[in-house]
């Protein structure tokens, strides 16, 4: 592929406080191919905000500038409210972070995920009911059918989320962002999810930007990985050499990390003052 | 000033609120419609309470020799059939108007929101039965039910302000139950549970308080229809009685003679619809500022 | 010694469909225990049922050595407190931190607000500046500090936590972490902890129980996370899959 499926140049995201603005992402960039990219960094770093802004989900206030953010070559940021709509979702789509905050809470989660499935797709209601069925099964739910007729606050944490992906992988859209999609999930079923999303990047040719703060996740599912750190990213490199991170922020990080045999009394924390300025 | 009231970390409980409401009437007056909105109900405030200081005649005072003048120097209103000064007549209906608004407000916006809020944050059988009775009082016409009202209770102001009310509350605990079901189950309802509070503290003291913002915005919106509503009711003439001046009933008034006279009929016309513009820009305005969900549609 | 929490055969059911069954566990006071497993086991609904969210059970479960009836009570809240998997589910969107740690004293009533307050916040290592701040302006970690700070408000015994750290980042993680740790040594809380994450449990507790399916399949001491000898199938797969 010469051209990759979503460019960004300097993406900056402001928000008007009355302090005077607030950059919350300060000049971003990078290239996606057909590849999974990973995002990390500490809370409020900004990757949230990376992420909604791409698909221009950031809520008045806020603003958002890049020099360049093209999605197959056409611009983003021009494209007219109606075509991006079309877009959000049918061709990029994204996990939000909080599901149960994303579900809408008076609605069967079978019906959301029939209406995301619907809004691009037209099947019959038993073709319909039965996608909905198998994306539920291949997203680990044990239980499809009872899952499907049960409201947002009925499913567990975990479930919540698997359900989140299910809807936003039933279109298939050519680039998923997810944005901490397995948090709440131990360990098996995590790693059954992620491998779903893989064979999509693999067969379908998806993009995908991971979104999480888990360092050892990412490294095992991305190639290539930015390490972000207020609003701006600190380090880049490929997944399989984070390990060997350089810069202070990428080390503590990676220092907090519980182990299996953990004997140490506290956990080392970020010391903030020890990269500022870089 | 300005630093204590934006500070994000004040000190006192009186700073927090103090600076909320700074933000979001700073908020408010950078939307210009907003601004017309809070203009023309400050103007109707004002001229309520100083009627009797701002009109230059009696609103009441016949004085037949000066019958269906036309709008002059003299009286920039014009006159009306008894010879009563059309300007004086709509500055004192502002109070009538007023009143109105303020009690239909009192009344029916915290009735709806209790009972929305308690049928929404229950279910069940409460929900039922109360939405049964909610939905009994949606599916009739406002204007017909209000009139059906005072045809029960008798023609009067008072009694077209509690018709009113009653017809209004229904559409308030609809909005309030919608509200109060998307948070029901909320992880912080069921923490305040644990920490033994009651149902009714709950209702009160933490669903009613997420209802309220979009209940302002829907009041105020509502109020051109109250406005309206009670102007339809004095022009059927059932709601305020002769002499005093309300808008409604002298629109109907002066119907007799809209062909050759317009000023009669037109002036408490002009002061409804700009009245009414005030309250939906300013409803309008309140929904950007309080409910920031619904401002850009993305 | 009396149990800090004694459950003896609880089912659990959400209208008619059970989701847990034959959970028999004890935690002595004073003890960190963890409930790991498979999401969607159960293990949330375990604790919504100590705290009374969960009203269908039956069974024995005694807390402090008193029998425990079906709802949330209001004499439990002074004992037993839970913090929520979602800090941005759990704490009033519109309530300033002040009016989120007012509430209990409020509905107990407590005296000395003020001091009570500034205590709690500075125990969970929350400058002033935050007193009146509201939801909106703080971090997930920062919520999730609010949240615990609400708990331990009415100076309990026993803490329910709900995958305290689980939406937050790996460094938050490790401050909220030490928190709890040092919060358990000084004021000799028991600690009833979900979690899906071995190395936090292996951190945070002294024993640990399996669940999968609605039920508990093994109970271990933490030092089976040091060598991995747990004897349970379901246990070893978690085991391995988390890197043991
Ligand atoms: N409406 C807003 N006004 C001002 N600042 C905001 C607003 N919304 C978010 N921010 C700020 O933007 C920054 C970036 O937030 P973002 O949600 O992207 O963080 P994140 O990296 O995703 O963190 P987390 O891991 O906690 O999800 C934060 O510091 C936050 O305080
Ligand atoms: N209010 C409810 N009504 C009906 N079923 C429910 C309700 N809450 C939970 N359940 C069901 O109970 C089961 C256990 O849920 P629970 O929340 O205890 O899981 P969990 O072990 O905490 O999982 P996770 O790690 O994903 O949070 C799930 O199958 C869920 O669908
Ligand atoms: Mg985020
Ligand atoms: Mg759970």
């Amino acid at each position: 592929m010469t051209e990759p499926l979503l460019s960004v140049r300097d993406l900056r995201v402001t928000f008007p406080t009355p302090q005077g603005p607030v950059e919350v992402v300060k000049g971003v960039s990078f290239d996606l191919g057909q590849e999974r990219l990973g995002i990390v960094g500490e809370s409020g770093s900004g990757k949230s905000m990376t992420g909604r802004a791409i698909l221009r989900l950031i809520r008045p206030p806020g603003k958002v500038t890049a020099e360049k953010l093209a999605f197959q070559g056409r611009d983003l940021l021009s494209l007219p409210e109606r075509e991006m709509r079309a877009l959000r979702g049918a061709r990029i789509s994204m996990v939000m972070q909080d599901p149960r905050y994303s579900l809408n809470p008076v609605m069967t989660i079978g019906r959301q995920i029939a209406e995301a499935l619907r809004v691009h797709e037209n099947l019959s209601r038993s073709a319909t009911r039965a996608r909905v069925r198998d994306m539920l099964e291949a997203v680990q739910i044990n239980d499809p059918d009872r899952v499907a007729n049960m409201y947002p606050h009925e499913v567990s944490g975990g479930m919540g989320q698997r359900v989140m992906i299910a809807m936003m992988l039933i279109p298939e859209p050519q680039i998923l962002i997810a944005d901490e999609p397995t948090s709440a999930l131990d360990v098996s079923v995590q790693a059954q999810v992620l491998d779903l999303i893989d064979t999509l990047v693999k067969d379908k040719g998806m993009g995908l930007i991971l979104i999480s703060h888990d360092l050892q996740l990412v490294a095992r599912y991305c190639d290539q990985i930015l390490v972000m750190n207020a609003g701006r990213v600190v380090e880049r490199c490929a997944a399989g050499e984070l390990d060997k991170a350089t810069h202070p922020y990428t080390r503590g990080l990676l220092a907090s990390v519980p182990r299996m045999n953990e004997d140490r009394d506290t956990l080392p924390t970020l010391d903030r003052t020890a990269w500022e300025g870089t | 000033m300005h630093a204590w009231l934006i500070s994000d970390s004040p000190a006192s409980r009186l700073q927090a609120s103090a600076g909320r409401f700074y933000r979001a009437g700073g908020l408010l007056l950078r939307n210009p419609l907003a601004v017309a909105g809070v203009l023309i109900i400050g103007l109707l405030i004002v001229t309520a309470i100083f009627a009797p200081w701002i009109a230059p005649e009696s609103p009441v005072g016949q004085n037949l020799s000066n019958r269906l003048l036309p709008p002059s120097a003299d009286h920039w209103m014009g006159t009306d059939e008894l010879g009563r000064d059309i300007f004086s007549r709509v500055i004192y209906g502002s109070r009538i108007t007023l009143m109105i608004v303020a009690l239909v407000a009192v009344i029916s916006a915290p009735l709806g929101l209790v009972i929305g809020a308690i049928s929404g944050y229950f279910g069940g059988w409460t929900d039922r039965v109360l939405m049964g009775l909610t939905d009994v009082f949606l599916s009739m016409p406002k204007l017909i039910m209000a009139l059906a009202f005072v045809a029960a209770l008798g023609p009067g102001i008072e009694n077209a302000i509690i018709a009113i009310a009653i017809t209004a509350w229904p559409a308030y605990a609809r909005i309030a139950r919608a509200e109060t079901l998307t948070f029901r189950n909320a992880e912080f309802v069921s923490a305040t549970r644990l920490l033994g509070a009651s149902h009714l503290r709950i209702i009160f003291a933490h669903v009613l308080p997420l209802c309220t913002s979009s209940m302002i915005v829907r009041v105020t919106l509502d109020m051109a229809g109250i406005i309206l509503t009670a102007a339809g009711l004095g022009f059927l003439g059932l709601g305020a009685q002769p002499p005093l001046p309300e808008w409604g009933a002298m629109i109907s008034r002066g119907r007799v003679f809209i062909l050759d006279q317009w000023w009669v009929a037109t002036m408490p016309g002009l002061a409804i619809i700009l009245v009414s513009l005030g309250f939906c820009f300013l409803g309008d305005g309140l929904r950007d500022v309080l409910d920031p969900k619904s401002a850009g549609k993305s | 010694m009396t149990a800090a929490i004694s459950l003896n055969n609880l089912d659990i059911s959400y209208s008619g469909t059970r989701v847990v069954e034959g959970v028999t566990f004890d935690v002595a006071e004073g003890e960190s225990f963890a409930l790991v497993g498979e999401s969607g086991s159960g293990k949330s609904t375990v604790l919504k049922a100590i705290a009374g969210l969960a009203p269908e059970w039956s069974g024995e479960m005694s807390i402090l050595g008193q029998p425990r009836g079906h709802g949330p009570d209001k004499d439990l809240a002074r004992t037993c407190q839970m913090v929520f998997q979602d800090p941005y589910g759990s704490l009033h969107p519109r309530k300033t931190v002040d009016a989120v740690l007012s509430e209990p004293l409020a509905i107990h009533g407590l005296g000395n607000r003020s001091e009570r307050i500034e205590k709690a916040l500075r125990d969970v290592g929350l400058d002033r500046r935050f007193r009146f701040r509201y939801p909106h302006q703080m971090s997930g970690g920062q919520r999730q500090r609010v949240a615990i700070a609400r708990a331990l408000m009415l100076e309990p015994k026993i803490m329910l936590l709900d995958e305290p750290t689980s939406a937050l980042d790996v460094s938050v993680q490790a401050e909220i972490l030490n928190l709890l740790k040092r919060l358990r040594a000084e004021q000799n809380l028991t600690y009833l902890l979900v979690s899906h994450d071995l190395p936090v449990v292996g951190f945070m507790c002294d024993r640990v129980a399996v669940m999968t399916k609605g039920r508990i399949v093994e109970i271990a001491p933490v030092d089976a996370l040091h060598h991995g000898d747990f004897t349970d199938p379901y246990s070893r797969q978690l085991y391995a899959a988390s890197g043991g």
